[in-house]
């Protein structure tokens, strides 16, 4: 078995790249900052894992929901108690690790945020974040795997392709040494960011840490100067995960995918051909080649759904919902329901300390009598999510759309002191879509809401089965759902897509029996110019409020649904 | 005067260093000028130098004369809080302080509070600061603004309109000065701010990642330089950054001397009035930041000119949202401007 350094460069073998990745990592934590590794549990992570031991720092593994203190430090409790004085405890962060953070896609905005700050900052260690997320939408935070510069995909490689990775010890430290020599060309310097731009990389940490692993790369070769293939090899590592677009090279890509249609903007222009130069396409090949196969086709659609789910799912809104704002603890005795506080408790026993003591000679330790027991308290304040489902029917008329796209932004807009998230159904055609998952932002709802089509039949029947999954979402994050449904009420195609109005109207009031029975509040705004009678009838099997709006403009409509919902 | 010494490993990137962004930073030197102006909000996609900057601004602040052992920076020994029990009195100059707001900390942490261990080891009532205190005459910096739990911008929201920190718990009863310039930064696509929030900052920019190429191979080139020769790197800049340094103070100086003609002023109600921006905090801060921008250019009174170059940053968070218009509100602000106040 040869060393890993030594076959790196030109051979992709997905598990050739992974020994390489972890020899970089273990030759400059510093500068790379970390790994993202998404992949199952398993003995090929495991593989992978276990060549942590190479780098020149303390492994430590903790999972999403760890306290902060553990982390970053705090009053140690128990040790403070038994000293009779405040004793502080580091934190692992104080040693530098090399963090293993598990099933990263559960970690949470607020830890993901001070995670950054921390390799951010000076003398930090290195996250491998492993990353268990089912499928493209459910990721770690971008806020943290944006300063990762490693990105491994660990779910194509099976067992028969893998073998222990070596990390000779001996070659590593060898590296290190050299590694403040390594030069890069300047010309590479810039080629590197010109390839950033190409594959709509805005950040500016991208090109930084390319350099950084192309020096580790040369480093670990035993040169002293970055080549054309540690470049190739660095761009696969760092630049791969990060390409929102790609540009056409040749005819290598049987399919290249479109640019994002929400992408970044002005600059997701196509990039300037004269640019491509014989190095680039070989680095672009390298980068293409690093790509797990699914990423060509996500990058197309899935790249804003994924800073969305960042945006708005696992992070700060569910945990804050379950914990409840938390209140002022007050004193009571505990009932066996009610939760102690025991700071406060101690706080609140700290001051008497003295007397008792000289009241009770001979007792030792801390005395806390019933009085100063102090019970925790939360404030359930569940976000509650406004889910339109429209009527983007020919029927309805794309005017319609429009105005439900202004009310959905107007009412974002005020929703913020209120806590509220909006998500947005549509139905037309023969299938109904969810075109905004849960947000309360107004950037992603913008961008999303944009190109919103319009035309077809009505499923109607469609559209309320959608609202009702996505209320089932939401009611498990732990937010109350509300539907508001736009509509004409004319429902005329089947949920098997057959344009049949009996049908049709008969399923919608199955579907609207089976919504009022989760109890998910309703709201039904009639836009058809002359009120539905058959539409009323729809909203009474909701038990849902019916609000007949005709020509409501945006401004109107959201005035009626921030009454109606009070 | 010197700059407080700290080892090379330890020094941020130098401000002058940082490559383009010439709004955020002229937005950052003015709070220096004027800390009355009320803090900068910069909100941009990752890996735009957003912290890069808040951290380099603080190394570039002149120090602050105080109280050595004064937990909240007192100017004086007569201003030092009666709570504190403050050993040594001496004044001192020490490094304009900034403090790290971190997402997640607790209620105490922020506004302090009962000092456990010498509650449990001497049984007395003491109070145990907490980061309002020790922002105090400084900068207080929350990364990733818009994450921040509500109950913490609460307290925030009152602490930075009244520059007074009041702590009522635990059978304290204790308030201090608390005036600190606000400095946030965050992804607008993690979220939106809330308006009471946003109208605390005095003045909001917008950054993105430089979008020619040629910038952007030198921004990588000079962090690359700053990572791999630092020392070498910041002796380069060292003397621009103490020219900046020395341009603050000498602005802080020109400050009160500084004319504001009338029709500045009319200038200012205009905008304001032209833009719908909501109540008067608009033309306040509008003002302010044209007059430490007038100093700080070394003018002798306030022009148009300086009006219209921070409009944007001063006015641009204070509008009525209006989601239906696309544009951004610096758009607007800009076409407003040119329509009011043509240059």
């Amino acid at each position: 078995m040869s060393d890993p350094g030594a076959r790196v460069v030109g051979s992709f073998l997905p598990w050739a790249r992974v020994e390489v990745a972890m020899s970089l990592l273990a030759v400059d934590p510093q500068s790379l900052r970390g790994l993202w590794l998404r992949g199952r549990a398993g003995p090929v992570r495991d593989r992978v894992l276990a060549a942590l031991d190479g780098l020149p720092m303390p492994v430590r593994r903790v999972h999403p929901s760890v306290a902060d203190e553990v982390l970053f430090g705090g009053i140690d409790l128990t040790a403070s108690l038994a000293a009779g004085r405040g004793v502080a405890t580091a934190g692992l962060l104080a040693t530098g690790p090399a963090l293993i953070l598990t099933m990263a896609e559960r970690c949470g905005a607020g830890l993901a945020v001070r995670l950054g700050q921390w390799l951010d900052g000076q003398g930090a260690g290195v996250v491998v974040a492993l990353d268990e997320g089912a499928d493209g939408d459910e990721t770690a935070p971008p806020a943290l795997t944006e300063r990762l510069a490693l990105f491994l995909d660990l779910d194509a490689i099976g067992w028969q392709e893998t073998r222990d990775i070596r990390m000779n010890p001996a070659r590593l430290a060898a590296a290190r040494e050299r590694l403040p020599y390594v030069t890069v060309d300047h010309d590479m310097v810039t080629r590197m960011v010109h390839l950033a731009a190409d594959l709509g990389i805005v950040s500016m940490r991208a090109p930084l840490m390319v350099l950084s692993a192309a020096r580790a790369s040369a480093a670990v070769r035993g040169s002293d100067k970055v080549a054309d293939t540690d470049l190739q090899l660095a761009a696969s590592l760092v630049y791969g995960h990060r390409a929102i677009r790609f540009p056409e090279v040749e005819d290598q890509a049987p399919e290249p995918p479109p640019p994002p249609p929400d992408g970044e903007g002005d600059d997701a222009r196509s990039p300037d051909p004269d640019r491509l130069e014989v190095p680039e396409d070989m680095v672009l090949e390298a980068v293409r080649a690093a790509l797990p196969a699914d990423v060509l086709a996500r990058l197309a659609a899935g790249r804003a759904a994924r800073s969305a789910k960042g945006a708005s799912g696992t992070g700060a809104a569910r945990k804050g919902n379950r914990r409840g704002r938390p209140l002022p603890p007050r004193a009571g005795a505990p009932d066996g329901q009610s939760r102690i506080d025991p700071v406060a408790t101690l706080r609140a026993a700290a001051p008497w300390q003295a007397v008792r003591r000289a009241l009770t000679p001979g007792r030792s330790g801390i005395q806390i009598r019933p009085s100063d027991f102090r019970l925790r308290r939360f404030q359930e304040t569940s976000d509650r999510v406004l889910i339109f489902t429209v009527d983007a029917s020919g029927s309805s008329a794309l005017a319609r759309l429009a105005e439900a796209k202004g009310a959905v932004e107007l009412l974002l807009a005020q929703a913020y002191a209120r806590r509220d998230h909006v998500a947005l159904v549509a139905f037309r055609g023969k299938v109904a879509e969810l075109l905004l998952p849960p947000t309360r932002s107004l950037v992603q709802t913008k961008r999303r809401l944009a190109g919103l089509p319009g035309g077809g039949g009505t499923p109607l029947a469609a559209g309320l089965q959608m609202a009702e999954e996505v209320a089932r979402l939401t009611r498990s994050r732990g937010m109350t759902p509300t539907i508001a449904l736009l509509t004409d009420g004319r429902a005329n195609v089947a949920l098997d897509g057959r344009g049949d109005r009996v049908t049709a109207m008969a399923e919608a009031q199955v579907a609207a029996r089976r919504l009022s029975l989760t109890g998910t509040p309703a709201l039904v705004i009639d836009t058809a110019t002359r009120p539905q009678a058959e539409l009323r009838a729809l909203a009474a099997v909701m038990g849902a409020t019916y609000l007949p709006l005709p020509r409501a403009d945006a401004r109107r409509m959201a005035a009626a649904l921030s009454g109606a919902l009070g | 005067m010197t700059a407080p010494t700290i080892s090379p490993m330890m020094q941020p990137f130098p401000f002058s260093a940082i490559v383009g962004q010439e709004e955020m930073k002229r937005a950052m030197v003015l709070t220096a000028v004027d800390p009355g102006i009320g803090g900068v909000l910069v909100f941009g996609d990752r890996g735009t130098g957003k912290s890069t900057a808040v951290r380099a601004l603080a190394a570039l602040l002149p120090p602050i004369k105080a109280v050595a052992g004064c937990p909240v920076n007192s100017a004086s020994p007569e201003a030092v809080p009666d709570w504190a029990e403050v050993g040594d009195r001496r004044m001192i100059s020490k490094p304009t302080p900034v403090i790290d707001l971190p997402l997640g900390v607790t209620e105490d942490r922020v506004v302090g509070a009962l000092d456990i261990e010498r509650a449990l080891t001497r049984g007395e009532k003491a109070f145990e600061p907490g980061l309002l205190a020790r922002a105090n005459r400084g900068y207080l910096y929350i990364d990733e603004v818009n994450l921040l739990e509500d109950h913490i911008v609460d307290l925030l929201l009152d602490v930075a309109q009244s520059g007074e920190n009041v702590v009522e718990r635990e059978g304290l009863s204790i308030r201090h000065p608390a005036r600190f310039v606000l400095v946030g930064s965050g992804n607008p696509e993690e979220g939106e701010l809330r308006p009471q929030l946003l109208d605390r900052f005095g003045l909001s920019v917008d950054v993105t990642s430089p979008r020619d190429v040629a910038t952007r191979v030198e921004v990588i080139r000079r962090r690359d330089a700053y990572d791999r020769e630092r020392e070498a790197f910041l002796k380069k800049w060292h003397g621009k950054d103490a020219a900046l340094r020395k341009a603050i103070l000498a602005a802080r100086e020109a400050l009160p001397l500084l004319t504001t003609p009338d029709q500045v002023l009319e200038d200012c109600a205009t905008l304001c009035i032209a833009l719908g921006s909501d109540g008067l905090r608009g033309e306040l801060t509008l003002l302010r930041a044209a007059r430490a921008l007038a100093a700080f250019d070394k003018a002798p009174a306030v022009t148009r000119t300086h009006l219209r170059d921070v409009a944007g940053s001063a006015l641009r968070h204070r509008l009525r949202r209006d989601p239906l218009d696309d544009a951004g509100s610096g758009v607007r602000v800009a076409r407003i401007l040119d329509e009011v106040l043509p240059g």
